[in-house]
């Protein structure tokens, strides 16, 4: 019997034999497939006791964005996140809930907050933590946000679908992004919070409110005659036309073979007769820009608006997924043309004016508005200032660096005295500050869906001379109103929240 | 050194490594637990030391590494069940003091022979019969997740088939010691008793819906078949038997069916419908809920584990993620806990353990003594294995519990008669050789 036992007990002995190669397999092979699972709440729940996520501050270094509350359950104490601030830039900041859905810069600078970057300092003092059994803290984050102009921003857009974004035109770095409606963060992680937040009533029905959608920078608006600034441009760098060259404005122009007149314009007179370049531009005259679109055609528009940064999504540090390009759309997907006969598809005098199927995000507006302001330099836009580690010392401050070269110091001062005059004698003068010279361009897009019903549009920059902030302004739906009567006069309270202290700026241009 | 006093001296690290267990227990959850964990570690002391005294009076010859394994294996599973909840760790405490007043009284019992079972062998088929059976009757009988084989008596609940396991090794190292030339001619009408146990086994898994200890059964019965004849035959027909049964169970068996599908398929994409709460939901969140969370926690323990006290078994609001985490799913709590060095250590000394016992039903030189030790050691490495093996993926998993390890009355009493028998057959082998 004994070569029976000792085959019997081999069997035995392989089946357990079998048990530690399938122990060894869950937990080095398929472990890591395993933690990475959406639906492990072991995962969430060890995350949460064993990491106390970094503070987020706006630019002043006090305002918390974002917090931690801790809370002692079996012995062990848990962070959740809290945001002190309730809905100040909720849709930029984003949220961190423990089931790992995550937003905006809590997402995008997630490995900074919870110290998994790959910093030496930050390794080793996090390895420090793990060994010691402490809960590992991790890397505080300053923005640039400001949270004086960024809390009026948000004030001012409450009740609408809009939203504003300011930055340094010679920085790139934010001060405000701003979109409405917003929602409370503090909610998201109970199912309660978050019913109340989705069932948030929209200020511009039929649309949806959709409060977490940040439409600063993923909301696409006709930009109107905003983007008259890009045809301008256009015009300029190629020398097709210059400041001083005269257009006959008859009131209309003919885009094949239809009428289309210059309805959208404030008071002024039905056609305006004999004008140059800079005054159409000042009272945003369609039938001239419709003349010059047709004129140089959609290639060359296109052409200069994808080195203003069209077609491409611009840099910022929140998830990819929260930023799309501005261009032309087609059936709701960006329509980047090549050929000729793809820029054929593109109706030249209409896109002129920022109609046709051109769409474009209040981020991308602000920054048309700072390359004009920075000689034609786009800065990359930023919203960190600095990261800190929980013992004080700065891990990265990011430097401004440039995005891309969009036109000419030439065509940018040309284009600066074109906005400065808008601002004095044309459609934006409701953006007029006492002592501070202010340049912008309204814009009154038709929208896609509704007759009658606008989205009112005003981009800028101040000083005109010594731009420290330059931005976009959108409030769409408007029944009745244009971009200089609804857009501007918000720009203008920005300007004055952001601008260092007006007394200051009169006194030292009347010293020069 | 004699064996018994090398026996005494393993106890000692034995004791040694389970105050270190407690002390480590205590230093991560002061919060939740107090000094007096130590007195456990006593307390666990002083029942070894006794049990020790009892098998040097009885059987001086015996192997001296098994008491000890046995100890170090309860020691692990007191320590986490204190750790997990420290009432159920005071009535495993109770049920380890009835464990080894069990193993005293049968070592006292069979003090001059035990062949004498022998003689009782149909006492002990019947005995294991109505032991199985006893879920059955109604009033007594109660079902836990599907599966109907506890008996609950006066507010005192067991599971009739732990004894039931250690009362059919008994007859079977009896009755195939008697009829082993018989069955050896391999002879068609000599598959009667093979089709027998089988019908008995699948009628089990029918009445009890319990796949593991229908496998666990039938598992025991052929491998101690096959050491009784040596005929390879009766494995594999026996497995192919065991599969065609398995197979018309799983398709006939709602319950048997669900463990399967889950083995299989644990995690889905899309929804399915999920029984118990009649709506569309993700199988992880529903029937598979158990397993996969008890596979997240054997991930999170990695290579080292996070330390005893240290684990996480909840989620974020505080909720026990794996229920029956210290019987069926002690396991992934261990895993968890002491990493893959400590499970698989573990796991060693369970293979040491049943290397022991296969050696004893080596050593000793009649045919019942030897298919008993073999057989009772068969039968706690398959349990193991089945077990295991289910939390680990390797087969369906079913409510059996891991010997020594797991929370639980029946399960501790009925290892420890297994060890003794283990020793009483040792201590012949080595004073006859």
């Amino acid at each position: 019997m004994n070569r029976q036992i000792s085959r019997v007990a081999l069997v035995g002995l392989g089946l357990l034999a079998a048990l530690i190669v399938a122990t060894t397999y869950w937990q080095t092979w398929a472990a890591a497939g395993l933690t990475g699972r959406e639906d492990n709440e072991i995962e969430q729940r060890v995350v949460q006791i064993e990491t106390k996520r970094g503070l987020i501050y706006a630019s002043n270094g006090r305002t918390l964005l974002a917090a931690n509350k801790a809370t002692r359950v079996a012995g062990q104490t848990a962070y959740t996140r809290t945001y002190p601030n309730g809905g100040l830039a909720s849709q930029t900041v984003g949220y961190s809930t423990p089931g790992r859905s995550r937003a905006g810069v809590e997402a995008a600078e997630n490995s900074y907050l919870t110290a998994s970057n790959a910093d030496l300092g930050t390794i080793f003092s996090t390895i420090g933590d793990r060994l010691k059994g402490t809960t590992v803290t991790g890397n505080n984050i300053v923005l640039t946000i400001d949270a004086h102009a960024q809390r009026l921003a948000q004030h001012l857009l409450a009740g609408t679908c809009g939203a504003a974004v300011a930055l340094d035109p010679t920085t790139g770095a934010v001060d405000v992004i701003a979109s409405s409606p917003g929602f409370n963060p503090n909610g998201m992680e109970s199912s309660a919070g978050y019913a109340r937040i989705a069932a948030t009533r929209s200020p511009c029905p039929p649309a949806p409110a959709s409060p977490l959608f940040n439409r600063a920078t993923e909301g696409l608006y006709p930009p109107g005659s905003t983007f008259k600034t890009i045809t301008a441009a256009a015009a300029l760098d190629d020398k097709v036309y210059a400041p001083g060259s005269t257009f006959f404005d008859p009131g209309y122009c003919t885009e094949y073979g239809q009428k289309i007149t210059n309805a959208l314009d404030q008071d002024g007179p039905e056609a305006y007769g004999l004008v140059n370049l800079v005054e159409a531009y000042q009272h945003s005259i369609n039938a001239v820009f419709c003349n010059i679109g047709q004129k140089l055609g959609s290639e060359r528009i296109l052409k200069e608006a994808r080195r203003f940064g069209f077609y491409s999504v611009p840099p910022l540090e929140t998830p990819p997924q929260e930023r799309v390009a501005s261009g032309t759309y087609k059936n709701g997907n960006l329509f980047d043309p090549h050929t000729p006969s793809q820029y054929g598809q593109v109706d030249p005098g209409r896109l002129a004016f920022g109609q046709a199927t051109m769409l474009v995000t209040p981020l991308q507006m602000a920054l048309v508005a700072a390359a004009v302001a920075d000689k034609g330099v786009e800065m990359t836009p930023m919203l960190i200032r600095k990261i800190i580690s929980p013992g004080g010392s700065v891990i990265a401050s990011p430097r401004p660096h440039l995005w891309r070269r969009a036109t000419t110091p030439a065509t940018a001062a040309e284009l600066r005295n074109m906005m400065i005059a808008v601002v004095q004698a044309g459609t934006g003068t409701e953006a007029q500050i006492p002592g501070v010279s202010v340049a912008g361009k309204t814009g009154t897009a038709e929208t896609a869906t509704g007759s009658d019903v606008y989205d009112a549009w005003f981009i800028f920059f101040a000083p005109a001379e010594d731009p420290v902030v330059a931005g976009a302004v959108v409030i769409p739906d408007q029944r009745d109103g244009f971009g200089g009567a609804i857009a501007a006069p918000i720009a203008r309270e920005l300007m004055e929240a952001i601008l260092p202290s007006t007394s200051n700026t009169t006194s030292q241009s009347n010293g020069n | 050194m004699s064996a018994r006093n090398r026996e005494l001296s393993y106890l000692v690290a034995v004791s040694i490594l389970t105050g270190i267990g407690f002390a480590s227990v205590y230093i991560a959850r002061q919060a939740v637990v107090s000094w007096g964990s130590l007195t456990y570690a006593a307390l666990f002391v002083g029942l070894y030391l006794a049990a020790h005294l009892v098998a040097r009076a009885i059987v001086p010859n015996a192997d001296p590494y098994l008491l000890p394994m046995a100890g170090l294996m309860t020691a692990v599973g007191l320590t986490e069940i204190y750790r997990l909840d420290p009432t159920d760790a005071f009535r495993q405490g109770l049920w380890i003091v009835i464990g080894v007043s069990g193993f005293a009284a049968t070592m006292i019992a069979l003090r001059y022979d035990y062949r004498v079972l022998e003689s009782y062998k149909y006492l002990f088929g019947v005995g294991a019969i109505a032991l199985l059976f006893l879920p059955l009757l109604p009033g007594i009988g109660l079902t836990v997740n599907g599966s109907r084989e506890w008996v609950s008596l006066g507010g005192f609940t067991f599971q009739p088939g732990e004894l039931a396991k250690i009362f059919l090794i008994v007859f079977l190292a009896a009755y195939l010691r008697e009829k082993r030339e018989v069955l050896a001619q391999g002879r068609l009408k000599d598959m009667g008793p093979l089709l027998a146990i089988w019908a008995g086994a699948m009628l089990v898994l029918a009445t009890t819906n319990d796949i593991g200890s229908a496998f666990l059964f039938f598992g025991i019965f052929i491998a101690m078949l096959y050491i009784a004849t040596g005929r390879a035959l009766y494995v594999g027909v026996g497995f192919a038997l065991f599969l065609a049964g398995g197979y018309v169970a799983e398709r006939e068996i709602a319950h048997i069916g669900e463990r399967v599908t889950i083995w299989l398929h644990p995690f889905t994409d899309r929804a399915v419908f999920c029984p118990e709460t009649a709506t569309m939901l993700v199988r992880q969140q529903c029937q598979s809920y158990q397993l996969v969370n008890s596979l997240y926690s054997i991930a999170n323990g990695g290579f080292g584990g996070t330390g005893l006290g240290r684990g996480t078994f909840t989620n974020t609001g505080g909720t026990q993620l794996i229920p029956e985490l210290n019987s069926d799913f002690i396991y992934s709590a261990l895993a968890q806990e002491l990493g893959l060095i400590g499970v698989s250590a573990l796991i060693l000394v369970f293979m040491v353990f049943v290397a022991r016992g296969m050696k004893v039903a080596l050593q000793v030189d009649d045919g019942f003594s030897k298919l008993l030790a073999a057989g009772l050691t068969f039968g706690f490495a398959l349990q193991t294995f089945v077990i295991v093996g289910g939390i680990l993926r390797l087969i369906p998993l079913t409510g059996i519990t891991f010997p020594f390890i797991s929370y639980g009355g029946s399960s501790i009493v009925a290892n420890f008669l297994l060890l003794a028998g283990l020793l009483l057959v040792s201590h012949r082998a080595n004073s006859t050789a």
